[in-house]
């Protein structure tokens, strides 16, 4: 399979990177090299196998339904490029 | 004092438990050098000088009062993508631009709780995505190593992603240093530069507090001058731990009691797979070279088959961006790190997005992207989790048969210089580095690259062993045999 410059586009605003024609037009040749890359996979029968969710045995680790951290407001927000009050600050999202 | 920083941990420790060196001795000595050379190398991108001053009056006061820790007073390197408490932490990435956490990675308060000194922060490939450490904001690594007999004295990479922690360890610059591995990233960067590194099994390291790249295949693990070193940094990094839930359960064993033990009568398997087309002759050499002396020191050798082998690149090249693509979300100019303005929300994403992640990183995460999306899942995503449960099962089944370690070459080449343009030209030419330690993630499994000997060139090159799952003690036991019989490799000081 291959990707033409529309699905890169689409592809690049489903992962929110703003992309200009010339940088779409080099990276679709970059990804259908990669996408041709693991073609190869498409030799492999997998009729029967089980896909991988855990590589290593384990059992998921429970533990009790309490809370065991929080009220550390100041230190969430410490990093964030712009906040106000414990909140974070975006652009207006509702008219 | 500056040979305080030719001493490997092990020498450090008992010179400093017999009191003939102080730690802010041996401290000074590592800020010394790194003020001196690092600009040579591009290895630290932040050096805490006063922190690592006042970490070793710490130790040399816990020393005094008897209550010294395993890494007492042991100066180290941090790869950049370790959170570390108050302290530049931006996995090389332009988008994390002024992150300094509020909180510390479980593996490095594991080291502090040890004692250990923290010098700095170490270069690497954003977000650990590329094998030549020339994928980071802050520039290329430079490897001590120079060929010899070349035309060019082109610097070379020193492998990636975790090139400034093998850079720096071989140039030291530390006593030793974290690093990670999702695809080759501690082994690699160790087969170029002559030092030892070790992926351990997943799930023996905490992930809590790295900067995640592919959740099912990070694992953390040290790079060091020897096996020895590498055997008790590894104790001091592996934990349970209650913050990740991926992470065992498991006592952590003595591995460095471990070194010495004999390899008499364990079976060690040869995978005629990895025998590449266009390997050069020395990688095949260092191999015979490398089963010859397990054979000497009593190992049995046998011909073992791993099918998928060449399936295990293509799959991580969708299973890695494809996780990526979903832990990469997270930066998006509202929580942390750098914020581009735009018209709208969406428009602010996107251009933080655009202008915060490399050209690498982009590039995988469209992949992931892509590979995930509606209509693709199956054809890409589902299908390469079926080959990867293929790849786990040609090992199982070969140390079901009795194999106890598996001994390939570290990487297919030695290292390669900076900006080489076939490289650059065509990223698959760069995954290909990968090819024999990819498969180690794939399954789970640990792996050690340990050096065996030097190109036609002049450069290190390693031979990795991979274990049972958490096999570790047996891939130092092994390794440590190899480096016996291969010795030591440092290059010719030039900086």
């Amino acid at each position: 399979m291959s990707v033409d410059i529309d699905t890169v586009k689409r592809v690049a605003n489903l992962a929110r990177i703003a992309v200009s024609n010339s940088e779409a037009e080099k990276m679709q040749g970059e990804l259908n090299a990669i996408l041709g890359f693991v073609e190869q996979l498409n030799e492999v029968d997998v009729d029967g196998v089980e896909p991988m969710t855990s590589v290593v045995d384990m059992k998921m680790k429970k533990r009790v339904d309490i809370v065991t951290d929080g009220s550390k407001a100041d230190d969430i927000v410490a990093n964030a490029p712009e906040s106000e009050d414990h909140f974070f600050m975006v652009p207006k999202v509702i008219e | 004092m500056s040979d305080l920083t030719s001493l490997t941990i092990a020498e450090a420790r008992n010179k400093l438990a017999d009191k003939a060196i102080k730690a802010v001795e041996l401290t000074d000595a590592y800020l010394a050098a790194i003020d001196q050379s690092n600009s040579s190398f591009n290895a630290y991108v932040a050096v805490t000088a006063d922190k690592a001053r006042e970490m070793a009056a710490q130790s040399d006061a816990r020393i005094e009062a008897g209550e010294a820790g395993a890494l007492e007073g042991i100066p180290l390197g941090i790869k950049d993508l370790y959170a570390t408490e108050g302290v530049h932490t931006q996995a090389c990435s332009h988008i994390l631009d002024g992150f300094k956490p509020r909180y510390e990675s479980t593996v490095t308060a594991n080291l502090w709780a040890d004692g250990a000194v923290m010098l700095g922060k170490l270069n690497m490939d954003e977000f650990a995505m590329g094998s030549s450490n020339e994928a980071s904001t802050y520039g290329p690594v430079v490897n001590p190593w120079r060929a010899e007999n070349s035309a060019s004295d082109a610097a070379l990479v020193p492998g990636g992603s975790s090139g400034g922690s093998a850079s720096a360890v071989t140039a030291r610059l530390c006593a030793a240093a974290t690093a990670s591995d999702t695809g080759g990233s501690i082994r690699q960067p160790a087969a170029f530069t002559g030092t030892v590194g070790i992926k351990p099994t997943y799930g023996r390291c905490s992930r809590w507090g790295m900067v995640a790249f592919a959740s099912s295949l990070d694992q953390a693990g040290p790079i060091t001058r020897d096996v020895r070193d590498a055997a008790i940094m590894l104790k001091s990094m592996a934990s349970p731990d209650e913050k990740d839930t991926t992470c065992v359960d498991l006592p952590v064993p003595d591995y460095e009691a471990a070194i010495g033990g004999s390899v008499k009568g364990m079976k060690i398997g040869i995978p005629s797979e990895y025998r590449i087309d266009g390997m050069p002759d020395e990688i095949e050499t260092l191999w015979q070279k490398g089963i010859a002396w397990l054979k000497d020191a009593g190992a049995e050798i046998v011909d073992i088959s791993l099918p998928h082998t060449k399936y295990a690149l293509p799959a991580y090249y969708i299973v890695a961006p494809a996780e990526a693509s979903s832990n990469l979300a997270r930066y998006d100019g509202v929580k942390y790190g750098l914020r581009v303005n735009g018209d709208d929300i969406t428009d602010m994403y996107e251009k933080t997005r655009a202008d915060g992640f490399g050209d690498e990183v982009k590039r995988r995460v469209m992949i992931g992207t892509y590979v995930l999306s509606a209509g693709y899942y199956d054809a890409y995503y589902l299908r390469a989790q079926k080959v990867r449960t293929l790849i786990k099962q040609d090992f199982e089944t070969c140390f079901n048969n009795g194999v106890d370690m598996i001994l390939t070459p570290a990487t297919p080449s030695a290292a390669f210089a900076i900006g080489d343009e076939e490289m650059a030209a065509d990223p698959v030419k760069m995954f290909l580095n990968d090819v024999f330690t990819v498969t180690v993630n794939m399954a789970g499994l640990p792996g050690i690259a340990v050096p065996a000997g030097l190109s036609k060139n002049g450069l290190p090159l390693g031979l990795q062993l991979i274990g049972r799952p958490f096999g570790e003690e047996a891939l130092f036991q092994t390794a440590h045999v190899i480096e016996q019989a291969a010795g030591h490799f440092s290059p010719q000081k030039w900086w």
